[in-house]
């Protein structure tokens, strides 16, 4: 494994799409849930302990080599939102064609085939980082980290944040990261055992419900 | 830069002038420039210059709305099927330049949906005088700034008026009423612009969007030929 490929795939610049999705920010700012570093931090680490946990142990599966198929399936079942299931599939395409470009892999090429309108994201993540030679750890910590920086991100933009406080609400998140990406890690080993049905099922369904107002609303920053 | 040529799988990668059924994929001219510059304006009138002699699409990419991708629709350059909103996260220069893949999206699937396609224009939302388009996603790039912007832009310079393969000084009509100097805006365009073109242009002049819609033939006569 090489720790600098995990660099290049973990970089916030990597060109998936992910700049214009706020993890569900745009509809907790909207609603009044978010409005500062500390209801960010809240907000941040209720999503990873949820969704974050659901998505980390995805990449990880996919990144052990489980049937990504099976989890796009999995990834589904544990995705209620409709408007978050067409996030996920968008970013997964966008992710897909990053990956091709940058770690040409024939797994890579199989699953585009197979899912021309994209997959879920983590599971393609997760394949990505099989295909840059990444270990299931690498794509857990991946997921977990993107699920929560990209809220943070998109707070600076939505609530004129100081960034340095939002970049220390990340730093006091790092325990949690490294919990959830070795409940994820410990998670995909048991999924790639016993099959997809063994990955957590963590939902928040305030995310749930706040991506299908914001899915609704006529103006808006972000698209998810 | 890619490393992968073989492309095995449904989409393309970037700039590859290929499809992956095989037929050649469609011109792609990108439009940028400050807010209230008249781009959505300009892609309005070339869909009605252009579109009887090419089969066109147009990606619109606002920052916050769907108005520019309304307007056109309202405007029925266009049907309904052949315009779609990007949505760009607030950095409408990042969606444009920085990471492509939504709007490489957006191109590919109007390919597929309402191709063949001739020629794809590609309207940044409005932003600052740095926005270009990445190579990746456009093979030429229009940068519209207006005289009523003041008449310094030109002098200014910055990578859009620098670098664009054309810039289109509008509302030239409007001229006299801000009191903008032209002849030392097209001296200016050519001191920082060398040898590629500038056009000064007037929607509601006869010309109207005319030599702007010769220099798109151009490139798609261009984009033909080196098939």
């Amino acid at each position: 494994m090489s720790r600098a490929a995990l660099l290049v795939l973990a970089d916030g610049r990597f060109p998936a799409g992910g700049h214009a999705h706020s993890g569900g920010a745009e509809a907790a700012v909207k609603a009044g849930r978010v409005t500062g570093a500390a209801s960010l931090e809240a907000f941040c680490r209720g999503r990873l302990h949820t969704s974050g946990l659901v998505a980390a142990a995805l990449a990880a599966a996919a990144a052990l080599g489980v049937d990504p198929a099976a989890l796009d399936e999995a990834a589904d079942a544990r995705t209620p939102s409709p408007a978050l299931r067409i996030a996920a599939r968008r970013l997964g395409r966008q992710m897909m064609r990053a990956a091709r470009a940058t770690w040409p892999h024939p797994e890579l090429d199989a699953l585009a085939r197979r899912f021309p309108k994209g997959a879920h994201q983590p599971v393609v993540l997760g394949l990505t980082a099989r295909a840059a030679g990444l270990a299931a750890e690498d794509a857990a910590y991946c997921s977990a980290y993107e699920g929560i920086s990209g809220p943070a991100t998109a707070t600076v933009r939505l609530l004129s944040l100081d960034p340095f406080d939002a970049t220390a609400v990340l730093a006091r998140l790092v325990p949690d990261l490294d919990r959830v990406a070795r409940e994820a890690v410990a998670a995909a080993r048991r999924a790639a055992e016993e099959g997809p049905e063994a990955l957590p099922a963590a939902s928040a369904p305030l995310l749930e419900i706040g991506a299908e107002a914001h899915a609704a609303w006529p103006v808006r920053l972000f698209a998810s | 830069m890619h490393l992968d040529h073989s492309h095995d799988g449904p989409a393309a990668v970037s700039a590859d002038a290929v499809r992956p059924d095989g037929r050649r994929r469609a011109l792609r001219i990108g439009l940028g420039g400050p807010v209230g510059s008249g781009k959505t304006a300009t892609v309005a009138a070339l869909c009605h210059a252009l579109r009887a002699e090419l089969s066109l699409a147009v990606v619109t990419n606002d920052i916050y709305t769907r108005e520019d991708a309304e307007f056109l629709l309202r405007e029925a350059v266009l049907p309904t099927e052949r315009i779609t909103a990007v949505e760009t996260g607030a950095c409408p220069h990042t969606a444009i330049r920085d990471d492509i893949s939504a709007n490489l999206e957006a191109v590919e699937d109007l390919e597929d949906e309402v191709g063949p396609l001739d020629l794809i224009l590609v309207e940044s939302g409005g932003d600052n005088l740095t926005a270009t388009f990445s190579k990746g996603l456009v093979d030429a790039q229009i940068f519209v700034i207006d005289v009523a912007g003041g008449d310094d832009i030109p002098r200014k310079g910055g990578p859009g008026v620098t670098t664009a393969d054309l810039l289109v000084v509008n509302k030239t009509d409007l001229a006299p009423h801000v009191g903008s100097d032209l002849a030392r805006m097209a001296a200016d365009a050519k001191a920082q612009r060398a040898e590629l073109p500038v056009i000064f242009q007037s929607l509601r002049s006869e010309e109207g969007v005319g030599p702007v819609a010769a220099w798109v033939r151009e490139q798609y006569a261009a984009w033909t030929a080196s098939a």
